[in-house]
């Protein structure tokens, strides 16, 4: 089937099985690969993105249903300056392998933006379904608490 | 997996859902997809059709009316958690529900008809005795969750019928929710609690994850409005329950853990 919808702004149409997933069809139709593949059953986060603002696991989502919605992956998140969750994880070295990164990325951002002054508390539910087998959080945690201007913990 | 071109139907009312039910009984029926999409991956499901309810406007409202709150079928997890009048035990089923990633895709009607003795609304259907709104081209039978779930994956749902609203009527009285898992998010559980207690008066002790469908214990319970103590109903608990031993837990350890979470609960109070 026809699906249409945007990607990081852009309208895009691919043609592709109803059930595949919002995963595949962004690495291999849409060549993005900034969000990744970890277990493909929805415990992992690392495939996380954005439908409408809300974060999904795109390893759950088939493609049908996201005709007709906005899509943003981690490529479209500080396309053109670089976010703050962004930027706190770099300076706070909440990244080391890095497979995990797009998704906490994501998760972070959307965090910040639905939650007006988030605790380390409510920060850490935010980030619960982004595994991370590196960092062990603490930096992670730190990072996206400074992104908010707050002292890390 | 094996990904086909099979139709995909895409109602815009809920009359146009309904009707393509009737017209395609073999469609899956998607809402969120959180459980279906792991039953494809897996191989389980092979969709010949699909009837989508994703975000059917008409299904995500939650309502008061006269008869308690009218709670859609397509309400999400992050729907519930947000709407400032759901009912407590709701909110906090629904909070325990994967991570934020899955609910803000899993929908009530999609833990309720998926019917997986661990899921984790179902004890709190029961506790407040609920009732599904079943609709067809026929017209809307309404089923008090305690019917619903008939054995291991087995519902009062026909073939042609949807999960449309579920009311919850006023009931009063104390109520606790309790989920036991590996991790606060993102586990299934081992066991699941919803409880509702009216001194003297009424009791519902209702469990999930100890049993094929999710259960009360009318013994502990009847005991526990006569006044029994804490530790008699635990007691009477730990015997009414039938769980199993399973790769998330055994069922010496779910016994223990559900005659606890009521003993905690009742010295609490
Ligand atoms: C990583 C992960 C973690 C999870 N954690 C939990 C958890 O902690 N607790 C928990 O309880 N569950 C959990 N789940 C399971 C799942 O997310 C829930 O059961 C969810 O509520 C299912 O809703 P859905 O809308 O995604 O259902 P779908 O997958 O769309 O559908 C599930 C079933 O219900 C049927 N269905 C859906 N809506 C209707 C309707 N209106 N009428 C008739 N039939 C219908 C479908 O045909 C299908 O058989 C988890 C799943 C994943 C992948
Ligand atoms: S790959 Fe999607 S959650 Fe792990
Ligand atoms: S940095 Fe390696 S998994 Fe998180």
């Amino acid at each position: 089937m026809k699906v249409q919808f945007t990607c990081n702004g852009q309208p895009v149409e691919v043609e592709a099985a109803p059930t595949a997933r919002l995963l595949d069809v962004l690495r291999e139709d849409l060549r993005h690969t900034g969000t990744k593949e970890g277990c493909g059953e929805g415990e992992c986060g690392a495939c996380t993105v954005r439908i409408d603002g809300k974060t999904v696991m795109s390893c759950l989502v088939p493609i049908f249903q996201v005709h007709g919605t906005a899509v943003q992956t981690i490529e479209g998140l500080g396309a053109e300056v670089v976010h703050p969750v962004q930027a706190a994880m770099l300076a706070y070295g909440g990244a080391q392998c890095g497979i995990c990164t797009p998704g906490l990325c994501l998760s972070a951002a959307a965090c910040l933006e639905e939650v007006s002054h988030p605790s380390r508390e409510q920060i850490r539910l935010a980030l619960a379904g982004n595994l991370c087998r590196c960092t062990g959080y603490q930096k992670v945690v730190d990072a996206v608490a400074a992104a908010l201007g707050q002292e890390p913990g | 997996m094996s990904h086909v071109d099979v139709p995909v139907y895409r109602p815009r009312s809920l009359d146009e859902a309904v009707r393509l039910r009737a017209e395609h009984p073999e469609a899956t029926v998607f809402a969120g997809g959180t459980d279906l999409m792991v039953y494809l991956e897996a191989g389980i499901v092979r969709p010949v059709a699909i009837l989508d309810l994703w975000g059917l406007p008409e299904l995500r409202r939650l309502r008061s009316v006269t008869g308690g709150q009218l709670y859609g079928a397509g309400l999400t997890c992050t729907d519930v958690i947000h709407a400032p009048s759901t009912h407590p035990l709701v909110r906090d089923a629904a909070s325990t529900v994967g991570a934020a990633q899955i609910q803000n895709r899993a929908t009530l009607g999609g833990n309720i008809c998926n019917s997986s003795p661990a899921g984790d609304t179902l004890p709190v259907w029961l506790a407040l005795r609920a009732e599904f709104e079943l609709m067809s081209v026929h017209g809307t039978r309404r089923v008090p969750a305690a019917h619903f779930w008939r054995g291991y994956k087995q519902t009062e749902l026909r073939p042609y019928e949807l999960l449309v609203r579920i009311l919850v009527p006023p009931l009063a009285g104390h109520m606790h929710f309790r989920k036991v898992g590996t991790r606060m998010a993102q586990s299934i559980s081992k066991v699941v609690f919803a409880g509702r207690y009216v001194p003297g008066v009424d009791a519902a002790l209702a469990f999930g994850a100890v049993g094929p469908v999710p259960m009360r214990c009318p013994a502990a319970e009847r005991a526990l409005v006569a006044g029994a103590r804490p530790a008699e109903v635990a007691a009477l608990v730990e015997s009414e329950v039938t769980p199993i031993d399973d790769v998330r837990s055994t069922a010496a350890y779910r016994r223990k853990v559900a005659g606890n979470i009521v003993r905690r609960w009742l010295e609490s109070r």
